[in-house]
């Protein structure tokens, strides 16, 4: 009686082995890619959550080959897509930290990553002393490129000099008379440069025009009533800000009914992320950027219709520029690693191979070309895009009209020019239309 | 004179709006002698708490008025809730140990009270601008304010104005007085001292709610908000005396009115303005301006 049992017993051990045996012999090679986005703190909301959540629904389009054409291979190169998600709040010791777990222990092929300049600065040569391939998506300081020099990092976005002189060079086109401007912007080195920026652009273009008042709240402040009587109390006839996140919409709900946005023409670079939100509140014929051509700005194609819907569906909201930079960066990483691939046989590329693919290469993104222009082809560049805001009755949303976008050449400065340098040039150089 | 009217009203506005927060941070302090970071998290839930109960007011068509009445209820609600969930599950059986574990414990809970938050709300921001613009703009001398703003100054005074009289008007107040002398000697005099703890503990951390509260309708509610108001917090009460109730007060008109006149005369020193009060004070008052100097009990 004992003996069937025994022997059913024996059998399933054997099936056991051989089905674990099997599944190693058949676990498939995958893409590995260490995504490092904000999940937590101020700047979750408004880039590093809407990033990841465009990662997540662009690289489930990537497997499953639904992307359209030339990102229609399944994966990458055929390579399922593995991603890892960080958090990028902690400060730059932590992110050092984590980017050597996601090389050394996470064994990730590449990674996508960082929102903030100061975690760019720390990070980039990290992976250049590990020889690992980093792309930064997102962060604006143009000091990462031109005060070093990497061969496995690249920027898949142009650097922030690009937002501040598209501002300038719409207001210019668009005839908005300017004598004097206020400015607001928060003081660390985003609003700092921002500001430095839009102060040697209009130098250029408006000579004649001076600033005025210039508030530099610390960044998370949250309340600007005090800013908003001293912008107020001296108004200009432009108030400029490169405020993003909650602070943006604070500043915006308080000064809106003090009645900044109608004694003066707010221009702000970086504020296309929070209209979904603001919806009505957001006052009509702010004049603002996006830091590219993405969202309600960017050019109509059909990877961008693509895009657009696919994001909408997901997470019912459309995506603003966060998603935008994530997609773009992505798509340069499949192209470049497909290319890579296809020269070695199909196999997985070498970081070397990867990084001499992605050098100096150029793709199309939902948000129009992107040239691997600057620093020796370490550096994009793309064109940007300016509107002013207009609320639709009809659509129920916050659109942008007069939109004007800019090519790239036009607000990026050219190669081996450092910023600094190309503003108080006078542009010298930029090939506009 | 325009430029003085608007610094005093600008440095009158934001000290209110500190002072509150201020309070409940001092007074569970003063009671229970810690120094609670947990009370960052404490004032972005009550923004949440408030945010959430607007929009249901506004769901159910109530006048526009019973926002504001949503938003205490709010405050009420979670103190309710959380502080004897906190005091009693947690902090009670941290008491007589050392100050310093004491500090960790409140920022382990500050981290996970911030997850817990984007749990229930997630990362999406809330806008609860209605209450905002319940009562209009008021012109003072060139600048046009938006009420709701002044109307903060009146709360705080009347929130500052009741615990005031709470602790030094009624039987209560006694018992915390005596209870913040002496634990000991309270509980053999038969005061319930750890009733006492909880009651303080949650009248602090409703005042922080309260902040958040009346706060949401001039922001986004977004993760994050509790970061700043906690640091900002600590250097009210320690210009003014740890613990103290007066000090708070004028701790928060020090430095209300410190980064009012920064922002106005010399906006680069704003942050600098009102650390640098901090450090004179400590550097004359090392126990703050209304902290007497204690002996200390061996």
């Amino acid at each position: 009686m004992n003996f069937p049992a025994r022997r059913s017993w024996r059998h399933c051990a054997v099936l056991l082995a051989l089905g674990l045996m099997g599944s190693v012999g058949h676990t498939q090679e995958t893409f590995k890619i260490g995504i490092v986005s904000f999940l937590s703190g101020q700047a979750a909301e408004s880039f590093g959550i809407p990033a990841v959540n465009g990662a997540k629904v662009l690289i489930e389009a990537f497997n499953k080959g639904q992307a359209p054409a030339p990102y229609n291979k399944p994966g990458i190169g055929g390579l399922p897509i593995e991603a890892m998600y960080v958090d990028e709040a902690g400060g730059a010791t932590k992110q050092v930290q984590e980017l050597r777990n996601l090389y050394e222990r996470e064994k990730v092929d590449v990674v996508v990553g960082y929102v903030g300049s100061g975690d760019c600065l720390a990070v980039a040569p990290v992976a250049e002393e590990l020889k690992k391939f980093l792309i930064l998506y997102d962060c604006g300081t143009p000091r990462i490129f031109e005060d070093n020099s990497f061969r496995y990092v690249f920027r898949t976005a142009a650097h922030a000099t690009m937002d501040n002189v598209a501002l300038a060079r719409y207001l210019k086109a668009r005839k908005v008379p300017v004598k004097t401007f206020n400015l607001i912007n928060q003081d660390y080195a985003w609003g700092q440069d921002s500001r430095k920026d839009f102060i040697l652009s209009m130098a250029n273009l408006y000579p004649e025009a001076k600033p005025s008042v210039d508030q530099l709240p610390k960044f998370g402040a949250g309340q600007y009533g005090t800013e908003i009587s001293a912008l107020m109390s001296k108004p200009a006839d432009l108030t400029h800000s490169s405020l993003w996140g909650g602070d943006l919409q604070a500043f915006i709900l308080q000064a809106g009914p003090r009645g900044l946005f109608k004694k003066s023409q707010v221009v702000l670079s970086a504020g296309d992320h929070v209209l979904p939100g603001l919806g009505q509140k957001m006052p009509d014929g702010t004049i603002l950027g996006a830091r590219g051509a993405y969202g309600l700005m960017a050019p109509p194609s059909p990877l961008n219709t693509w895009w657009w819907d696919t994001y909408s569906k997901a997470y019912n909201v459309y995506p603003v520029q966060a998603p935008y930079r994530m997609a773009q960066a992505l798509m340069g990483l499949k192209l470049a690693a497909e290319k890579a691939m296809a020269q070695n046989n199909g196999k997985k590329p070498s970081t070397e191979m990867l990084a001499a693919s992605l050098r100096g290469s150029e793709w199309m993104s939902p948000a129009g070309k992107i040239r691997m222009a600057l620093s020796n082809g370490q550096q994009a560049i793309q064109d940007a895009a300016i509107g002013r805001t207009k609320w639709s009755e009809q659509k129920k949303m916050v659109m942008l009209e007069d939109i004007q976008r800019f090519d790239a050449e036009c607000v990026n400065p050219p190669l081996n020019v450092k910023s600094e340098d190309w503003l108080k040039s006078g542009f010298a150089g930029a090939k506009c239309k | 004179m325009q430029l003085a009217l608007t610094i005093l009203v600008d440095g009158l506005s934001y000290a209110s709006w500190l002072f509150i927060v201020a309070l409940g941070l001092t007074l569970v302090f003063g009671v229970l002698k810690i120094l609670n970071i947990a009370h960052g998290s404490f004032y972005a839930l009550g923004a949440y708490m408030a945010a959430s109960a607007v929009a249901l007011a506004t769901d159910w068509n109530l006048p526009p008025y019973f926002s504001l009445l949503a938003m205490l209820l709010a405050a009420v609600m979670l103190a309710a809730l959380v502080a004897p969930l906190t005091e009693r599950g947690l902090l009670r059986f941290f008491y007589g140990r050392d100050e310093v574990l004491l500090v960790l414990v409140t920022y382990a809970l500050f981290l996970m009270l911030e997850d817990i938050t984007k749990l229930i709300w997630g990362a999406n921001p809330y806008y609860v601008s209605e209450p905002y613009g319940l009562f209009g703009n008021i012109d003072i001398g060139s600048q046009s304010y938006v009420g709701y703003d002044l109307l903060l100054v009146v709360l705080a005074g009347l929130v500052g104005g009741l615990v005031w009289w709470g602790l030094n008007r009624t039987r209560f107040g006694k018992i915390v007085t005596a209870v913040i002398h002496s634990p000991e000697i309270a509980a053999s005099m038969g005061i319930k001292v750890s009733r006492v703890y909880m009651v303080a503990f949650a009248i602090g951390l409703f005042l922080a709610a309260l902040g958040g509260a009346f706060t949401a309708p001039m922001i986004s509610v977004q993760p994050g908000v509790s970061v700043g108001v906690i640091i900002i917090s600590f250097a009210v009460v320690i210009i003014g005396g740890l613990g103290s109730i007066e000090g708070a007060a004028i701790g928060a008109l020090i430095v209300g009115m410190a980064r009012a006149m920064a922002v106005h005369l010399m906006p680069v020193a704003e942050l600098f303005s009102v650390y640098v009060v901090m450090a004179l004070v400590l550097m004359f008052r090392p126990e703050g301006l209304f902290q007497r100097i204690q002996a200390r009990k061996i």
